[in-house]
């Protein structure tokens, strides 16, 4: 279980998290939304630990993250980042399998090479891309190498930003059912970022909004259509006027 | 306008390179304690190796045969005016080993290292692929300064050895080509003259000079800004800086060395 207590982020004058209180229990599917530039990728990299809060508390299984073991810590988790964050100086497949090729996961090449191509099958991407350079591949499918690689070794926790921007429809499709079938097959814990509503409704159990810096509104996402809160009114229909100024 | 704003203007921009110059010496503590705990990362050694010091071995070459070439000739034209212009090979010999050696290969490789050092991981800070090299449970401290910083201090004083020689191969040429010196006498001057200590000394500064150009090139990509301005930010500060710390801690040297 992740839970994050009245956590605070600023950059200078520019205070993005203020005070954000969410529970994410363990093997759940969690979906973040909220607008461009509300502070949801600062969310995610302050629960790793890339990022630090400046305030509040962010536990993992009741244990504060900024006192973990760092190495031991990381190891329960993967991530995709919003670019993708491809080693270009890799091949695709070495990409994949970075965790595999080093540390206490380490394992004979071949293997490794053979789990990372069963991983980009697994995100649609054909055995040949293996071998390409990340510059090689298009936003699409870097987004999904990425994906590749934050399941490679099979971590307890994920977490996706904005898996499925870029993608196209079926290629969207194929994602969400990966990330659903990582929750409710693997018992992973998962926390996704995303701005499609159809994503939200394919992977979440429950959905959070982050808005002016806190948890607006969170609850299962059978609930997201019937709330009567305006703000996830207004975000879910996509509606220019409402309570969120379209000017941010 | 006060009396005291002159000297608040100095002090700030030496508060804040001294400031600076405390967290590399941090940074570079940092890296050295990496050197002792494991992982190691092997392939990304041999890569640097390959890039700090055998790919860096053309531009080193004529940078430093040109540079004897010159060196001769003033050296011949600079004597003849007290009739001293057998010094020739000598004073080659020590001014390519002493100090142009070490200084030049030193610049070359923060013009050439330093930046693409620099440039590289700055590219990699922006586009968070440091970010994701943390999650990946690697330390990029031991994954990408260690292998770098190791590989300069290690080749480049083996690139000032390939300069020394070079350096001192071009002012043979021009000397017995040009100026009419007698080959052989020229090579036993250049032999009886040099000593260990210049030979210790140039390598001394090499290891020096390879691991400030590196160390210096990790620690201003990692201190990188967002976007492109701040891979060109990172970049340039890293060579103004590498290159500025080369000529100073070469000065530092001599004196400790030559200085009595
Ligand atoms: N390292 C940083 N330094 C300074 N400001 C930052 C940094 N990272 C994020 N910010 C700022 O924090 C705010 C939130 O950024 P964040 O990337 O979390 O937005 P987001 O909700 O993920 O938006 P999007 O949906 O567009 O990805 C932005 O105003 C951004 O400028
Ligand atoms: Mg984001």
């Amino acid at each position: 279980m992740i839970e994050l207590a009245n956590v605070t982020k600023s950059f200078g004058s520019n205070h993005v998290l203020r005070g954000v209180n969410l529970i994410v229990p363990k093997g759940q599917s969690m979906v973040v939304i909220g607008g461009s530039g509300t502070g949801k990728s600062v969310l995610l990299k302050c629960v790793l630990g890339l990022v630090r809060p400046d305030q509040g508390l962010i536990t993992l299984d009741g244990q504060d993250v900024a006192k973990a073991e760092r190495e031991a810590f990381l190891a329960r988790f993967g991530m995709l980042f919003q670019g993708g964050a491809l080693f270009d100086s890799l091949k695709v497949w070495e990409n994949v399998a970075f965790r595999l090729l080093r540390g206490p996961l380490k394992r004979p090449k071949a293997e490794a090479r053979a789990i990372a191509i069963e991983k980009l099958r697994r995100v649609g991407l054909v055995p040949e891309t293996a071998d390409l350079f990340p510059a090689e591949l298009s936003g699409g499918m870097q987004k999904r190498v990425g994906l590749a690689r934050a399941i490679a070794a099979e971590p307890e926790i994920i977490f996706f930003d904005e898996p499925t921007t870029g993608l196209d429809p079926i290629m969207a499709g194929v994602i969400n059912d990966l990330i659903r079938e990582i929750v409710s097959e693997m018992g992973a814990t998962a926390i996704t970022i995303t701005h499609d509503m159809t994503s939200v409704r394919a992977i979440a159990d429950r959905v959070a909004m982050l808005h002016g810096g806190v948890i607006r509104w969170t609850g299962p996402v059978k609930e997201m259509d019937v709330t009567s809160d305006p703000y996830v009114q207004q975000f879910i229909h996509g509606r220019a006027t409402g309570p969120i100024a379209a000017v941010r | 306008m006060t009396l005291a704003s002159p000297l608040a203007a100095l002090g700030r921009p030496v508060l804040a390179a001294l400031a600076a110059l405390g967290r590399v010496a941090i940074y570079a503590g940092q890296t050295f304690g990496a050197l002792f705990s494991k992982p190691f990362y092997t392939r990304e050694f041999l890569s640097s190796l390959l890039h700090v010091g055998w790919l860096s071995l053309p531009v080193v070459g004529l940078t430093a045969i040109f540079t004897g070439g010159a060196l001769a000739l003033q050296i011949y034209a600079g004597g003849q005016r007290f009739s001293a212009e057998a010094v020739v090979p000598q004073i080659v010999a020590i001014g390519m080993v002493r100090e142009l050696g070490p200084v030049l290969v030193g610049l070359m490789i923060a013009a050439r290292v330093t930046s693409s050092i620099a440039a590289e991981i700055a590219t990699m800070k922006v586009t968070e692929q440091i970010d994701a090299l943390v999650t990946l449970s690697t330390n990029p401290l031991k994954y990408l300064t260690l292998p770098r910083v190791l590989a300069g201090t290690l080749t480049v004083p083996l690139l000032v050895a390939v300069g020394d020689i070079i350096g001192i191969m071009g002012g043979f040429l021009v000397a017995t080509g040009q100026l009419g010196f007698n080959k052989a006498t020229y090579i036993q001057n250049t032999l009886d003259f040099l000593e260990g200590a210049d030979v210790v000394s140039s390598l001394v500064k090499g290891a020096v000079f390879g691991f400030i150009a590196t160390l210096i090139g990790c620690y201003h990509g990692m201190a990188s800004g967002r976007g492109a301005m701040g891979v060109g930010g990172a970049t340039k500060t890293a060579v103004a800086a590498a290159s500025v710390l080369i000529l100073a801690a070469n000065f530092l040297l001599t004196s400790v060395m030559f200085g009595s």
